[in-house]
């Protein structure tokens, strides 16, 4: 009935107000104006690929960042948050993906947090245990005791107390960052029943999510942000899965896996029974020029430990790797002369280096091919680094931007890109698109296959491929194997797989 | 709430953190100077700057090793040891082996290097953390210093060693300053350029950067972490033959810290400890920085605990000041 009662009065004042908030790190601009608002009684989502701008204007929202232009208001009252703390206390929480609570305190000093109850520097410390206790039933989950560990709780049990921090100071607005990446099914049913009953309670959420099927099922008005302004904002009932795509691109998405002709050239990377300390156990693979090859299976089953015991950052044990002419093992110094450059899955420890700037990173590997005998010249380097950002469509400010300043996406550009600019004739890539968006995704795609296709007069690459995303696989490779516990087993047409049978292969066990 | 004249006090800030940015140190290096002459007009003379320069080019010396340890997200303690071991050995090859005094400074300069050579072997080969590994070296060459000279300073005077860096005569003041001095800048101008424009000096940044990114991209990390340790030592052996010039003698208690001066040059100057940051010309800023304080409150006659408290607040609120620039900038 409190539903109800919006729907006959949409002319209501919204409990939060954004309008035309504006935000830019140097020369990106993360926000050119965006309106958003949430009623009492609602949950708003609000989606978007990365770098869309969501985080920012979160951020903002939180008080972590300031709006460069724009207004807020909080209940009719203008609203602008200093910190993190500041906005709780004016009764805006936020819930990460990662939880911050602090394992070592227990789930009531967790709760108040900062705002402890207290006299002349003493805790009141029935008042904490009373006002947690209320917040904990709040939630209808007062079996939670409040004098044990947060170390002692479970994933979805921490997520409580992190939402009892703010019910316990009154906010009446709550933001739900990825809640639910963490999170097995059972208790993102649960939570989601704490999402209704606190709406119920005419509270107002926010709800920020990748999985469009979650916020289909929680979600009163769904708000697509892209490009750092709003896309459009749908009513549940008028939003179906593909209008919601639509915005987030801007424009269809069935021409994500471009395929051309490949046409399979020579023998260019030859694995005869090769065996690294643990894994991968006994692995014999054969891969061409103009050739993209998958490697399925499930996380530790061994497929970055074969990328990296072909590139020479894992000791091979036993077997042979043959590249082009060259055999045995090698070390990465050597397999980059050899033609061979590697894509981490882990972007952020291994792929970047975070601090230097775009240049450094793309030409790092072939830095004596930017100046004359062993001199460096920075003019050449930038040179290269922007040919290939513009190639790449790789935004930034400049070619001496950091790399950490950066969307996941666009690092991930610079990290291919190092590769494509040392040209080698053999891709290792380790989960490609990890934690990359829709558009960029696409790029990435579409770099694939040119380069497997030859363009221009280049001969055409060989290219391996680890992935976890299966419609990836069966999307852009040409064969795919299937790697279960160590073991690789033979490389088959795509044609032959379906997901359900990759899936199935890949669990299967001997 | 937010208009147009806040934004564009913000993008007034931006641009001032950027210029900031690129001469802070040298802003800062003006200031301290300016505040000391306001207080003493001795201050600006000729005499106070030479006294300066002469003072800086030990620690800045010392600096430029070490600059090229930190951008590699490591640290080396056992510098200061390692100035009172050449100089020490230095005197020794002069004094009780005869050698002239050419063939000793090469001595000492490879004594240097020798001692960072092991600094650097125990560290990339066995994977001993930099700090402790410093730590050790420098007990043990302090220990092998006073072995050396028998715990006593021994004297050498009169060679051309000693005018590297002596006050200069009447008729030679057209030099500004001891040819000690220009020879520091010639070398901090080459090797400012080598990390600049050269292979292995681009590496030293990645190592520092992400050492795992550097393994992936083909960089020789081990060999690149030998080389910063070996010419740490080789600095800091320089700086050892600059400190003999000085004193005209071996004094193996001497330069008795002064890796912390030298560290400090460095993170004044925008190095950072966790590696990636750093550059040549920020640490011989620092360096100066610090001598300038040292001399002005001498200059003023304050008491060495006042010069101390000054120190430590000015490598505090350096570090403070990039951290913001820093958050400026993201």
């Amino acid at each position: 009935m409190a539903e109800h009662a919006i729907m006959q009065q949409p002319e209501e004042a919204p409990r939060l107000q954004m309008r035309g908030i504006q935000k830019s790190f140097g020369a990106t601009r993360a926000l050119i104006g965006v309106d958003f608002d949430v009623h009492a009684r609602e949950v708003h989502a609000l989606v978007g690929e990365n770098g869309a701008g969501k985080s920012t204007l979160m951020k903002i929202l939180s008080g972590a960042h300031q709006p460069d232009a724009g207004n807020m208001a909080l209940n009719g009252q203008p609203y602008l948050p200093r910190n993190p703390l500041d906005a709780r206390k004016q009764g805006l929480g936020m819930i990460y993906q990662e939880l911050t609570l602090a394992l070592h305190l227990s789930v009531e000093e967790n709760i108040l947090l900062g705002v402890e109850p207290r006299v002349m520097g003493f805790v009141k410390r029935a008042e904490m245990r009373q006002r947690s206790v209320a917040a904990l039933q709040q939630l209808q989950h007062a079996e939670i005791d409040p004098s044990i560990k947060v170390h002692d709780l479970s994933v979805g049990e921490r997520q409580l107390v992190e939402i009892a921090r703010f019910l316990a100071v009154g906010c009446q607005v709550l933001v739900f960052d990825e809640p639910t990446s963490s999170l097995s099914h059972r208790d993102i049913e649960r939570l989601f029943e704490i999402i209704r009953r606190l709406k119920s309670q005419g509270m107002s959420i926010i709800y920020i999510s990748h999985f469009l099927e979650e916020v289909e099922q929680i979600a009163d008005r769904i708000t697509v942000l892209r490009d750092g302004a709003v896309a459009g904002t749908l009513k549940r009932n008028q939003a179906d899965r593909a209008e919601v795509v639509r915005l987030m691109v801007g424009r269809e998405v069935d021409a994500l896996y471009p395929h051309g002709q490949h046409q399979r050239g020579e023998l260019i990377l030859d694995i005869r029974n090769a065996s690294g300390e643990v894994k991968p156990n006994d692995a014999s693979l054969q891969l061409h020029r103009g050739e993209v090859l998958g490697i399925c299976g499930l996380v530790g089953a061994g497929r970055t430990e074969l990328l990296r015991a072909i590139f020479g950052l894992d000791a091979v044990r036993s077997g042979d790797i043959k590249v082009g002419v060259y055999s045995g093992a090698s070390s990465p110094v050597q397999r980059w002369q050899q033609g061979v450059g590697m894509l981490s899955e882990n972007r952020k420890e291994e792929g970047l280096a975070l601090n230097l700037t775009i240049t450094d990173n793309m030409t790092m590997t072939n830095l004596q091919d930017f100046g004359p005998s062993r001199l460096v010249l920075p003019k050449n380097q930038s040179a290269a680094a922007s040919k290939w950002i513009d190639h790449l469509d790789i935004r930034c400010s400049s070619p001496d931007q950091k790399v950490g300043d950066l969307s996941g996406g666009n690092q991930q550009k610079v990290a291919l890109a190092r590769l494509l600019q040392h040209d080698v004739d053999v891709l290792l890539l380790d989960e490609p698109t990890k934690g990359v968006d829709v558009a960029a995704k696409a790029r990435i795609y579409q770099m694939i296959d040119q380069l497997a296709q030859g363009d221009n007069g280049r001969a055409s690459k060989a290219i391996l491929i680890v992935s976890s995303y299966l419609p990836e696989l069966l999307g852009v490779c040409d064969r795919i194997a299937v790697m279960a516990d160590g073991r690789l087993g033979e490389s088959r047409p795509v044609e032959e797989w379906d997901e359900h049978s990759l899936m199935l292969t890949a669990t299967a066990k001997e | 709430m937010i208009d147009q004249v806040s934004l564009s006090n913000k993008s007034l800030l931006r641009m001032a953190t950027r210029h900031l940015n690129k001469f802070g140190s040298v802003l800062a290096l003006a200031l301290v100077f300016a505040f000391f002459a306001t207080l003493n007009a001795k201050m600006a003379s000729l005499a106070a700057l030479e006294t300066m320069v002469q003072q800086t080019v030990i620690v800045g010396m010392a600096a430029l090793g070490m600059t090229l340890v930190i951008i590699s997200a490591g640290i080396d303690l056992s510098v200061g040891s390692i100035i009172a071991f050449a100089s020490v050995a230095v005197a020794s090859l002069i004094d009780s082996v005869g050698l002239s005094p050419g063939q000793a400074a090469i001595g000492a300069l490879l004594a240097g290097t020798a001692c960072g050579l092991v600094n650097g072997l125990l560290i990339a080969r066995l994977r001993i953390v930099p700090f402790i590994v410093t730590l050790g070296m420098l007990l043990v060459v302090r220990g092998l210093a006073k072995g050396l000279a028998n715990s006593m300073p021994i004297n050498v005077g009169g060679t051309w060693l000693s005018d590297l860096l002596a006050t200069l005569p009447a008729d030679q003041k057209w030099q500004l300053v001891p040819p000690g001095a220009w020879l520091m800048l010639l070398i901090a101008l080459l090797v400012g350029g080598f990390l600049r424009y050269t292979q292995l000096g681009r590496h030293v940044f990645a190592v520092g950067s992400n050492e795992q990114t550097a393994r992936l991209c083909g960089v020789a990390v081990e060999r690149v972490k030998i080389f910063v340790y070996a010419a740490s030592g080789f600095f800091a052996g320089f700086a050892g033959l600059m400190l003999m010039s000085y004193q005209e003698q071996g004094d193996p208690t001497g330069a008795l810290g002064l890796e912390l001066d030298v560290i400090a040059a460095v993170v004044i100057g925008g190095g950072s400890l966790s590696g990636g940051e750093g550059s040549i010309f920020g640490s011989l800023i620092g360096a100066m920085i610090m001598t300038v304080i040292r001399t002005g409150c001498q200059l003023n006659g304050w008491p060495t605990w006042v010069t101390q408290v000054v120190t430590g607040a000015v490598i505090v609120i350096a570090v403070a000041v990039d951290r913001f620039r820093h958050r400026q900038q993201a």
